[in-house]
Order: structure tokens, then sequence, then C-alpha cells
């Protein structure tokens, strides 16, 4: 079986495929970036060294130096060898990899979005104020939930003070032994951790055989310890909870309040309001749903919306217009505090403001439908393949991702989640998010995103057919010593945990002497 | 919509087939459909490009960019120049529109860029461990309390009250659920050190961290940080040293002297100050198996692969939330790796000798401007006798700073923080002073400009 796709590889010798930056610049002095003084400013402080403190001196500085064509061939091989969305078809489940529109990126590259000062006066900022009032007021709508906040830069960022407003309103309320946040066993990981880090106890909540929330296992976990349940909706299973709203009265009965993971939404644009679920504060993950750029990693942004009766316990400042003009207000009575510094990450919320502009009303539906469709189609395709199954929900409509199970291929080969995962980048595709949902056995979490074509979605799943139905039978050891055609090939993490080298000077000043 | 490839009516039809069902709605049809809106709620009429870079453009006119007014802002965010090798990098779709590199086999760039970032920190701060990025100085210096409390398990955090007002509340919120005690310690009116007779008073077996910046908030150099380590360690407390990252390419780094941790914001190595965000916050610690366990956030590290092919992943994993949930060292995810690429970039562009000039002419233009505004009558300046880096405090005698600022605004400069109107609360002790700060953008003329303005305003 052949896989044409080749990632670029800068193979230098047989060990390396690029050096780092600092073996480049090893040797001799080249062209640097300088900065020049003017003679008469120097004259009139009287020379650079009595500006420094003697025992502060520093002496030494092993930075690389390199000239300007070095540093930008460099980063531009390393850039060769990644795959972004640009690239090709990137399903990882909960993690919403939609295009990244163009225009978004030209309009925060601007010097009106990049050169302003967080300190600067209030009225020299107008335009950008704006922007994120108008963001805000979109997103209420879109949610039903009227408050919010942007100062959070990521989902968990957000979870973490959603889970501090829970824990300040029962405060206020005198209610200090509500100290147990509830989580279904399938939520995101960060979710336990961003409780545990607001105080909480964490109460794993059990699913039932669709997936959804055990009703009867929350009814029992619920008390007067109960302080609040987080759930994601439609589920990282893709299943939307039915029984959201009885979720929310049990919670609610309580005296407890209802948290959305947004990381999910993409499912429910202008389909569902989450105020209507019953939920009364929630994150959304403009990086996601909204279509800002994941940046290898980051930069994201999360919104942190709240219904009424909640807004002063948002972190300060709160946004506010009058009268056409946008002001800070400092005076929220109840306030959490401060998450971060300053009022979030402007640049991302210019991109996601940018985005709803262009969708408009009728493009929210149209995003949610056609993410469904894909995901709903692709699965369809799937379900038939060998060794695949799907556990949970029977054959209940999904949302805009699915999860489904290699443990089947178990009799074939091991860990077959992961070698397939690996295999599948032979053929160019980013693998799904593996093994996650834990409660899924080689779990396989796929989520096409409305930005892939049923050609794209045709071809993943033929490429899949061939992996499962072909090679496995015919040359287990082709996906076993998966990738072949990326840049490098299987890469052992175990050592890398064993042996952590972290830095180059870890590097240098163990490991190379060790070897040696 | 022009972002969505099926939208053909057919085409939608044929794929509605394969799964079995009628229509798109019979999709949504387990949601109970009193929960079902009827009509999406109105966002506004959908923009095509042109109108909406034409709307955009409108809106935003109404900023006032650092481009257009004379800047002396900062106090955590400063306006440098970012060379456009930068912008070029971060530009590239092969890293900006990727996402976290679980599958490292096809992530090589993003883990190698990264992997350069740590190594580039950990030269410059003197550490050895750098994590892969947090979301800003303020949350790392949140994510350093914690980490030190889980290493020495005590509760009572020393936190010099030279620092942001910022970084300080959002500590506080950040702790306030472990019921800690936060304890000042003050600054030397003379010279804006850290007190270290404070110091000695109040560290005890209890005392979890001592953190001090340096520079620190009012730009003085502590020329105190190098005792400190052996009070610190000798208490069995973790030191942390906050930095203005640009200041190590003269300074002497932390891990001189005696640092556990150092945090900091990478904002100044290539990174706009975009109103506040996105930033780059840094955590940086040694090498040593105590404290790299307890490290929170993403860390990248050299291996090799099968056919002996060096490479990089992600590690440690098992100290993060996808595996270790509530008991993870953080529940940090999406981070700001971008802006460590970015800032890998800028410190591999102007490497060694560029850093060390462009620090030296920070430090030429700190010093000029500070001497030619303290020539001004009414106004003092230094108010702290020691050495300063980009940032200096500003007493005006004869007239409200916050009247000099609207005046000098009118003129097209924006004239430094007003500390008492921005942070009331905050240093009060020094009574009504600003925060002025420069970088390497100005040049004499722009300098002399201000003092110019002031003289004028203050005649």
């Amino acid at each position: 079986m052949t896989s044409y796709f080749r990632q670029s590889r800068w193979q230098r010798k047989k060990e390396l495929i690029e050096p780092t930056i600092f073996e480049l610049s090893k040797g001799r002095k080249r062209g640097y970036y300088r900065f020049s003084i003017e003679e008469e400013m120097l004259k009139a402080v009287g020379g650079v060294q009595k500006l420094i403190p003697e025992e502060l001196r520093r002496d030494e500085l092993n930075l690389p130096n390199l000239s300007e064509p070095e540093v930008v061939r460099h980063f531009s091989r390393l850039a060769e060898m990644n795959y972004g969305i640009d690239s090709g078809p990137y399903w990882l489940g909960s993690c919403t990899m939609k295009y990244n529109p163009k225009i978004n990126e030209k309009i925060a590259g601007s010097s009106k979005v990049r050169r302003l000062h967080p300190y600067q006066p209030e009225e020299t900022v107008q335009g950008a104020l704006k922007i994120m009032y108008e963001l805000g007021e979109m997103l209420g709508k879109i949610t039903g939930l009227r408050h919010w906040t942007f100062q959070t830069s990521a989902g968990a960022h957000g979870e973490y003070l959603g889970c501090s407003i829970i824990r300040a309103y029962h405060l206020d309320r005198g209610e200090k032994q509500r100290d147990e946040m509830l989580i279904p066993l399938s939520a995101h990981g960060s979710n336990f951790a961003s409780a545990a880090m607001a105080g909480f106890k964490v109460v794993r909540i059990p699913i039932n055989e669709n997936g959804c929330t055990d009703l009867a296992a929350l009814r029992a976990a619920i008390g007067d310890r109960t302080a609040g349940m987080m759930i994601t909706n439609p589920n990282t299973l893709g299943i939307f909870e039915e029984e959201v709203q009885e979720i929310a009265e049990l919670i609610h009965g309580a005296g407890g309040l209802l948290y959305y993971d947004g990381a999910n939404l993409n499912a429910l644009l202008g389909k569902v309001l989450l105020s209507a679920m019953g939920v009364d504060l929630a994150h959304l993950n403009l990086h996601k749903t909204f279509s800002t750029p994941h940046g290898t990693g980051g930069p994201g942004a999360g919104a942190v919306l709240v219904r009424d009766g909640l807004e002063d316990f948002l972190p300060i400042p709160v946004l506010r217009e009058r009268d056409g003009r946008y002001y800070f207000d400092y005076k929220v009575p109840k306030t959490v505090g401060r998450v971060k510094a300053f009022y979030g990450n402007f640049e991302v919320l210019v991109k996601a403001w940018a985005y709803l502009k262009t969708l408009g009303t009728d493009g929210l539906r149209e995003v949610s439908e056609i993410a469904v469709l894909n995901a709903n189609y692709a699965l369809a395709k799937l379900r038939g393949l060998k060794w695949v199954s799907v556990e949970y929900g029977g054959d209940r409509p999904r949302k805009h991702e699915f999860v489904i199970s290699l443990k089947d291929a178990r009799s074939k080969i091991d860990a077959p989640a992961l070698h397939i995962a690996k295999r599948l980048l032979d053929y160019g595709l980013h693998p799904p998010t593996i093994y996650f949902p834990p409660v899924v056995e080689e779990a396989f979490m796929m989520e096409p995103t409305e930005t892939d074509s049923k050609e794209d979605i045709d071809r993943y799943v033929e490429v899949m057919r061939r992996i499962l139905e072909e090679e496995l039978e015919e040359n287990p050891e082709l996906i076993l010593n998966a990738p072949h055609n990326s840049s490098i090939d299987r890469l052992d993490e175990v050592r890398a945990a064993r042996e952590p080298i972290l830095s180059w000077k870890i590097y240098e000043r163990y490991y190379k002497r060790e070897k040696a | 919509m022009r972002y969505i490839p099926n939208t053909d009516k057919e085409l939608i039809c044929t794929m509605l087939k394969e799964i079995g069902v009628k229509s798109i709605d019979d999709l949504f049809s387990d949601i109970p459909e009193k929960l079902r809106l009827k009509e999406p709620p109105d966002i506004g009429i959908p923009l095509d490009e042109a109108e909406l870079y034409r709307i955009a453009k409108e809106v935003l006119s109404k900023n006032v960019t650092t481009e257009e007014f004379l800047s002396f802002l900062g106090g955590g965010i400063w306006d440098h120049y970012v060379p456009a090798a930068v912008d070029e990098i971060a530009a590239k779709q092969e890293f900006y529109t990727a996402y976290t590199p679980y599958q490292p086999e096809i992530s090589q760039g993003a883990l190698q860029a990264i992997f350069e970032y740590q190594s580039l920190i950990a030269e410059l701060t003197g550490m050895e461990v750098v994590s892969a990025s947090h979301y800003d100085w303020s949350t790392a210096l949140a994510e350093a309390a914690l980490m030190s409390m889980r290493i020495n398990r005590r509760s009572k955090h020393l936190i010099s009250a030279a620092i942001s007002p910022e970084r300080f509340e959002v500590l506080k919120t950040y702790l306030s659920p472990l019921g800690v005690t936060i304890v000042p310690l003050n600054y030397e009116r003379e010279t804006g050190f850290l007190d270290l007779d404070d110091l000695e008073k109040k560290i005890d077996d209890e005392t979890c961290m001592v953190y001090v910046e340096n520079p620190n908030f009012f730009g003085v150099i502590d020329e105190n940080v190098v005792k400190l380590a052996d009070v610190v360690h000798k208490k069995g407390a973790i030191f942390v040293i906050g930095v203005n990252t640009i200041s190590l390419g003269a300074l002497k780094p932390p891990g001189e002297y005696g640092a556990d941790i150092v945090v900091g914001d990478g904002q100044q190595l290539g990174i706009y100050p975009s109103f506040g965000g996105p930033l780059l916050g840094i955590i940086a610690t040694r090498f040593d198996r105590r404290f790299v366990r307890q490290m929170p956030g993403r860390l990248v590290g050299m291996t090799w692969s099968k056919r002996g092919v060096r490479g990089y992943v992600i590690t440690l994993q098992t100290r993060e939330q996808h595996i270790r949930r509530e008991r993870a060292t953080s529940n940090i995810t999406t981070n700001e790796s971008l802006m460590a690429i970015r800032a890998a970039v800028y410190l591999s562009l102007l490497g060694k000798d560029g850093i060390k000039s462009l620090c030296e002419k920070m430090l030429v233009n700190t010093a000029y401007l500070m001497s030619r505004l303290g020539s001004i009558e009414g106004l003092e300046v230094p108010i702290f006798n020691s050495k300063h880096f980009q940032e200096f405090l500003v007493k005006s005698r004869a007239k409200k700073w916050s009247e000099i600022q609207q005046s000098l605004l009118r003129k097209g400069i924006f004239a430094g923080i007003d500390l008492n109107k921005r942070f009331p609360g905050f240093f009060s002790e020094l009574g009504e002073v600003a925060l002025l700060a420069t970088t390497e953008i100005h040049t004499k003329a722009d300098l002399d400009r201000l003092v110019r303005e002031i003289e004028e305003v203050m005649r």
C-alpha cells in the first residue's frame, strides 16, 4: 500500500534533522542586530558602565550570534516541518480545528490594534473598547447570558474563573460548606483541575449507556455541600445531554449553580441558548467555535458569561457603555478580583469579532448545521468499517463530533488507536484526539468541523478503510513502525520522560558529557 | 458562507442519505423541542470581506496608537520595536494555525521552536528549566506561588510591595481559596531596594516563598537582591524573582544570585502591546527533581526516534491536567505558544551582542531622560537614589501630574502612569507620583520633546 504524502524533512545528517539555534551559531562572529546610541547622549550620561551597579553586572550570556538570514532560514525550515490547518484535515475532537479566516488576521495585525497600550486614556481607545463591547453583546445573544468578561486567556482559565465565581457566590450567601463540584466522567480533564485550583473537592458523576449524565447517580451525589456542576453539552462523546433541564433543576434545587464548558459550542450556534438549558455561567473558547487560530498551543481567549444576578462577581474591570462612550468600571461590588493583568487577549478578540460580523445571524446556524452534518456523515461511513465499533448512544445523531472505538483491532496489534493514529500521518492527515474520553477504550474522538469538504471527509474515511481493512491484515508492521513520511520517524516518549532534556543547557551540561 | 465548502443542496442530500436521515433538522431531533430556538439570535447581517474591512478600519480609526503619539507608558507592558522578521515567522500558517503538538512526528517545527524558546529563556534567566509558556506575568506569579506551596507545604507568602498592583491582585485571587497569608515586604525609602531588616523580621519557618522583582515596579535596579538567597533558604523558603526580561541582557541573571523560580513576561521580546494581550508568561526553575515535578504547564524535551534521529516531544505529561485531572500541577492547557515562538525568533535575531546593545541603549535613554527631567524646576527625579532600568518615578511639586498629563495628551504625548489615579490604595506612601517608561524606540529628539513640553506646562 502506498502513501504518497511527504512532509518536509530538512535532514542534515543521519542523526539530525535541524540543528538547534545554538549549534548553528557556533564559532565565528557574524553581522548582528544592533541598536545605535547617539553619541551626544552617551556623553551626557557619562558612558554605559556606570549605569549598572557593579554587583549586578552580567558577565556571561550564552545566546546565539547569527545574522538575520540565518535566523529566518532556520525558523522557516522549522515551519515547513509543522502541520497546520492550512495544510490539511485536522480532526482533533473537542478542539474544533476550523479554518482561520485570513481577513481576521489582517485586521488584527493592524497597528491600530497592536500599538495600543492598556494604560492609555480611555478616550484614545474607544475603537478597541467598541470591538470588545460588540463582541460581548453578540456572545451574550448567542448564549442568552448577558454579562461577560474577556479577562481569561483560555478555556481552562475560564473554567477557573467560573469556579471562582461559584465559590464567591456561595460565600456571599453564607454557605461556606458548599465545597463540592460535580463533574461527569466524560468531561475534559481541565474541568477537574480547574475546580481543584479554585478550592473545590471533585465529585465524579458516572454516565449512562447513552453516554449522558446518569441522573440517578447525580441525585445520589447532590447534597448541601454541592456548589455546582460543570457540564459539557454536547458532551465529549458528541451526544446532546437530553436531560439537561432536569440536571439544571436538580442542581438549582440543591442550591448549586450550573457551569457550561463551551468547548463544544460549535454544535449549537443559533440552535439552543445556554440560558434555556438552565446554565448559570459558561466559558466560550474563541479559539475553537469562533475561528481564531491556536498558534501551536495558544494564544486563545476565553470569554466568561454569566446570567443576571451573577454580574456582581465578575472580575474587575467590567466594560460598560453609556451614551455611545465605552469605559471600564472598577466598582464591581462582589468581584472575585482579577485573574489576569489587563483586559484579555485583545488581538484574539478582534479576530472573533470579525468572524461573527462575517457570519451574521444566518451564518450562525449554517456553521453548526454543516459541522453536525459533516460529523454524522463521517460517522455513518466509518461505522461500516472493519474493527470500528461505536460505544454509547446507539444510533442517535451525534453533534459536531463523535467517538469510535478501535478496541476490536487489539486482536491484531496492541494499542491500535496509537499506532493507527501514527499511520494516518503518512497520508498527510492529522489524527483525531486519541484515548479520550477515557470512558471509551482505544478511542478516536473525531471532529471534522464545517470547514472540511465532503471530498476531505471521503478521503479521510478511505484512508481509514485502507489502514484498517488492508494494511492491518496484510502488513501490520507498516502500522507499528509508522510514521514513515513525516519529518521524523516514531519518537521515543518514554526516554524523553526518563531522561528529561528540557533545555539546551541541560543537554550540554548533563547529557552531552555523559555521552562522551 | 464562504468558509463552508458543503453548501450545495444536492451534495447535502447525498450526505443525508448516507447518514439515513431526511433533513438536517433530523440531526437535531434529539434536542428537546422546547429548547430549540425558532429563529437564531439577531447579531446583524453578514458582511462581505470588503465591507468588514471598511467597518473595521472605521471603528479602529477611533484608536490613537503609540505609533501616532509619543508614549512613555510602561508598568508591565512596553512599546518596544518588533523586528519585521519576527512578524514574518509568526505569520507562517504552519505555526499560527497549528494545534498543540500532540503528534510530535508531524509537529517537529513547533516542538523545536518551543524547545529553543525554553533554552533561550534558560540562558537569559540563568535557570535550566522553562515551561512552554503561561498566560502572562501575573498568572505565572500565581502559578509560581502555588508551585512553591506544593514543594514545601507552607502557607505564608512574603511579597515585595514594589510590584505591579495588577500582579498583586491576581496573586491574591489565586491564593484566596487556600487559606494562606500574604505579607507585604517594605522597600527602603531612600533607595527603593527591598528592606532587608523587614525581611529578617517577617520571615519564619512558616514562610513558603519570598517574591521580589528586579528591576522593581519603579524601575529601580535592586542591589539587595544578591543578599537575599541565604536569608530565604536558611528558613527553608523558596526564592522567587520577577524580571524585566530585556534587562537581563545587561543585569546579572537571577540564577546567579540564588533564585529558585524566575517569573516574568516575554512581551518585550518581539510581542506587541496589543492593548494588553496576548502576552507571554515565563516560569523558569532549577533542574532539580523537587522543582521540576511541581512545575505547572507544558514542557518540551529532546529525545530520539526509533532510527536514532534527534527530535522533540511534549514530556513529563503526568503533571498535566489531561492525565492527572484534579491532582495536576495546573489546569493550564491552551497557553501562549505562538508568543513563545515570537520570543525565540527575537532572541535568536538579536543574539548576545544585539541584546547587549539594546540594553545599553535603554540604560542610556533612561539615565538621559531622568537627568533632563530632574533639572526641571518643580519636578523631583529621581525619587530613589539608585540606578534605574527603563522606568522611574516622577513627582511634581508645582502642578498635579494629572494636569500635566492632560496638557501633554493634547500635544500627542502619553505622559506615563499616574500611580494614585490608576491604582488607588497602592503606593499612597509615595504621595502623588507618576511612572514613566522609555524604550529603544525613543530617540534623543523624542526625549527632548517630552522635556520641552513638560517645561512649558510647568511654566
